[in-house]
């Protein structure tokens, strides 16, 4: 029964992809808040040489031996990295840019020297073979799993076990590492376990999605989440189910496009980050724009009242306290006047009849408050 | 193969004229990009080139190097506009922006790389190279491209020098005086794409990064002068293209862009260690001359002190009562001093350790420290 869903090629291929996904996206929200999302890129790329390096001295393609050994690959480029701008000769981006392709170029050297005939080539490399998860297996319990998915969903297990132990702490290292660090909390450490867990899961996505995809994992579903929510725990939550909506939908896109199904994967991802970015309901482009063109409006009503209230009281206040004179002394054009004064008399400002406009008790209120505002309250 | 013959080689030229190209236009480009902190900036542009080659490829329907180039440009140029707008737009920091674009685009190439592949026809082949480049793969054509590229992006350097310069060091400044600066700095980010672009076939889209960055690294080590930064880096490239360039030419299935990269990294290593005025390893050595120099001081003042409270000038200090006062082994330094003439070795009883005394010479020169430093600190 379970056998027939392991037996499943796009059922396995979906399953992996979302472990990838969700362990991927359950790190992913520290490192954008902490601004070290191109650590991840740095990472994923020199785990190249640390694949090739434990492949060639142990002889493991996989498992937990190459998971561990060429995580520390990626736990090196970042104390590379720190060196190398903490000794003042190379600006922080630069030295992202210099540590992680001398060391993915190393990788890529050896594979081609000493790695030419064997499954992992420059290709797989780059863009992985989820495809294929399938073909190789393992025995788990008397059943056969493909063995991308046991170790990616160890990773998932950890991580998850990892962020849930550390919650508390990770938050306020990621917020306030001075406090943390005045807590005894030590947040460098933290951040350096953070570090490995992400190279650990890089070196166990690598099979399955490649050095490159894995970064959109990493980044591109943790920044949706942050466009559309305040609270870390929603972030973790928004993140992780992205990821796992992207991979079935990316896989599903991908066999009716008969297309790459990381990339695809990957590229959902995008989708919904460029969905969030324009439809957010708080941050998206669309919502800032209305709220702007609603304060405009508001501010203009309130000009519409203060005028009112100058002349309510002179024999002028036919000529002015009518809707004409919204165009020809306020100097708005025809569509303006027109929005203004139904947003005016909608907020319960200004009352009209016929031509005549006047202030109700509220638009009194408000025109005074912003007149003579030290009367208010007082 | 004789040396004649080598450097007679059609392919052999070819290469090493399209590195050197290459290793120009990436080192003045890049000079700019370092600088003004947009190093990373260079490594999203150039992975955002893959759906651009493909898009080239499938408008031209063939390798045409032209399209192709086109195409990277605009998708590279595309890339840029997502990071601006990502973080003009939303509340999404510029790590995390870099990253999306970065690893969005490359998986949208990597989509249409299997599109292509779908599609059939043998041709298709030769768009991996451009992931990690293949030197041999240049033809004469390809390099007046190349070259015309290259004339054109020195040109307009030239021609705006004093804007460019200004725009790197002191944007606010440039913007006071009424230049255009946000015009220039999209131009200096174009120039980067431009870069990106002439590097393809040698280095690849994965790695073109490193060669933004690495030459200007290296060449920013030894001259503090942006004209001799600008010259020395795209030397530094030079050297580094062609070097890479003829080693993967030597053998075949070696791939050039990591060779390329490697080279350039040593270059780098190199400059930062040994660099006059500013490498390490001279801070190193300048650091321990100066805590050597110290440490003399500091017991030349000690024996001052204990002959005076011992009103004798000639008072014998005991070798571990200097050791202990100064919680460090002081044999050494007490020898450069005697080497010095400014203490000697008095005799001693046996069985008890080394004895010390001041020399006229060393009494003088620690009156002298001493006087310093009562003057310090009165």
């Amino acid at each position: 029964m379970l056998q027939d869903a392991f037996d499943n090629p796009g059922l396995m291929i979906v399953a992996t992809g979302m472990a990838v996904g969700a362990a991927a996206a359950l790190i992913g929200p520290f490192l954008v808040l902490r601004r070290n999302s191109m650590l991840s890129d740095a990472i994923s790329h020199s785990i190249v040489f640390g694949i090739v390096t434990v492949w060639l001295l142990t002889g493991f393609a996989s498992g937990p031996v190459q998971i561990a050994g060429a995580a520390l690959t990626g736990v090196l480029t970042v104390f590379l990295t720190e060196a190398l701008a903490r000794s003042g000769r190379v600006k922080d981006d630069a030295a992202i840019g210099l540590v992680f392709p001398a060391l993915f170029s190393a990788g890529v050297l050896l594979l081609n020297l000493y790695a030419r005939d064997v499954h992992i080539d420059a290709h797989a490399v780059l863009l992985g073979e989820i495809g294929f998860v399938w073909l190789n297996t393992l025995e788990v319990a008397g059943y056969h799993v493909p063995q991308s998915l046991v170790w990616m969903g160890t990773m998932l297990a950890v991580n998850a076990g990892f962020v849930a132990l550390f919650w508390k702490e990770l938050k306020l290292a990621t917020f306030d590492p001075v406090l943390a660090h005045a807590f005894g909390l030590r947040p460098r450490a933290l951040f350096y376990g953070l570090l490995f867990l992400t190279s650990c899961t890089a070196v166990a996505a690598f099979d399955s999605v490649g050095a490159i995809l894995f970064i959109a994992f990493v980044i591109v579903p943790p920044s949706t989440a942050y466009l559309l929510t305040d609270r870390p725990l929603t972030m973790v939550l928004l993140g992780v189910a992205m990821s796992a909506i992207s991979s079935v939908a990316g896989y599903w896109l991908a066999v009716l496009w008969d297309v790459s199904i990381g990339g695809m994967m990957a590229l959902m991802t995008g989708c919904f980050l460029a969905a969030a970015f324009l439809f957010g309901p708080r941050y998206g482009v669309i919502a800032g724009l209305r709220r702007r063109a609603r304060q405009a409006l508001e501010n203009e009503a309130r000009a519409l009242v203060v005028h009112l209230m100058t002349h309510e009281k002179g024999a002028e206040r036919h000529e002015e306290n009518v809707a004409e004179a919204l165009r020809t002394h306020l100097g708005w054009t025809r569509a303006r006047s027109k929005a203004v004064l139904s947003r005016s008399l909608g907020l319960g400002l200004v009352l009209r009849k016929g031509n005549a406009l006047s202030l109700t008790d509220q638009g009194r209120v408000e025109a005074e408050a912003l007149l003579e505002p030290w009367r208010r309250g007082g | 193969m004789t040396i004649a013959e080598f450097l007679s080689d059609y392919t052999l030229q070819n290469v090493a004229l399209g590195a050197a190209i290459l290793g120009v236009v990436s080192g003045v480009l890049g000079s700019f990009a370092v600088l003004r902190q947009q190093s990373l900036v260079g490594d999203a542009l150039s992975h955002a080139a893959l759906p651009g080659v493909c898009l080239g490829f499938m408008v031209a329907g063939t390798r045409d190097l032209g399209a192709i180039m086109a195409g990277a440009l605009l998708t590279g140029g595309l890339a840029a506009l997502t990071i601006l707008a990502l973080t003009r737009l939303s509340r999404l920091k510029t790590d995390a922006a870099i990253g999306i674009s970065l690893s969005v685009f490359f998986a949208l190439g990597v989509v249409l790389l299997t599109v292509i592949q779908g599609s059939g026809g043998a041709s298709q082949a030769g768009l991996e190279t451009f992931l990690f480049g293949q030197a041999a793969a240049i033809l004469r054509s390809d390099l007046w491209v190349m070259g015309g590229i290259m004339v054109a992006a020195l040109a307009v350097v030239l021609a705006l020098w004093k804007e460019f310069k200004l725009i790197t060091f002191d944007p606010t400044f440039a913007r006071t005086l009424g230049l255009p600066v946000t015009v220039l700095e999209v131009a200096l980010t174009v120039m980067v794409a431009l870069a990106v672009v002439v590097g393809l076939q040698m280095v690849g889209v994965v790695l073109m990064a490193a060669m933004v960055i690495a030459p200007a690294v290296a060449a920013r080590q030894w001259t503090r002068r942006l004209e001799h930064m600008v010259v020395l880096s795209a030397l530094i490239g030079m050297v580094s293209g062609v070097t890479g360039a003829v080693i993967s030419a030597l053998r075949r299935g070696l791939p050039t862009g990591p060779l390329i990269v490697l080279a350039a990294s040593a270059i780098v290593l190199v400059s930062i260690l040994f660099a006059p005025g500013r490498g390490v390893v001279w801070d190193a050595l300048a650091r321990a001359r100066e805590r050597r120099s110290l440490r003399g001081r500091q017991v030349l003042t000690t024996l001052l002190q204990l002959a005076r409270e011992h009103g004798d000038p000639e008072y014998p200090a005991e070798q571990g009562m200097l050791d202990a006062y100064h919680r460090l082994g002081t044999r050494a330094v007490l020898d450069r001093l005697a080497a010095r003439g400014l203490v000697t070795a008095a005799a001693h009883m046996p069985g008890e350790g080394g004895h010390w005394i001041l020399t006229p010479t060393g009494q003088a020169e620690a009156q002298r420290l001493s006087a310093e430093i009562d003057g310090a600190r009165g």
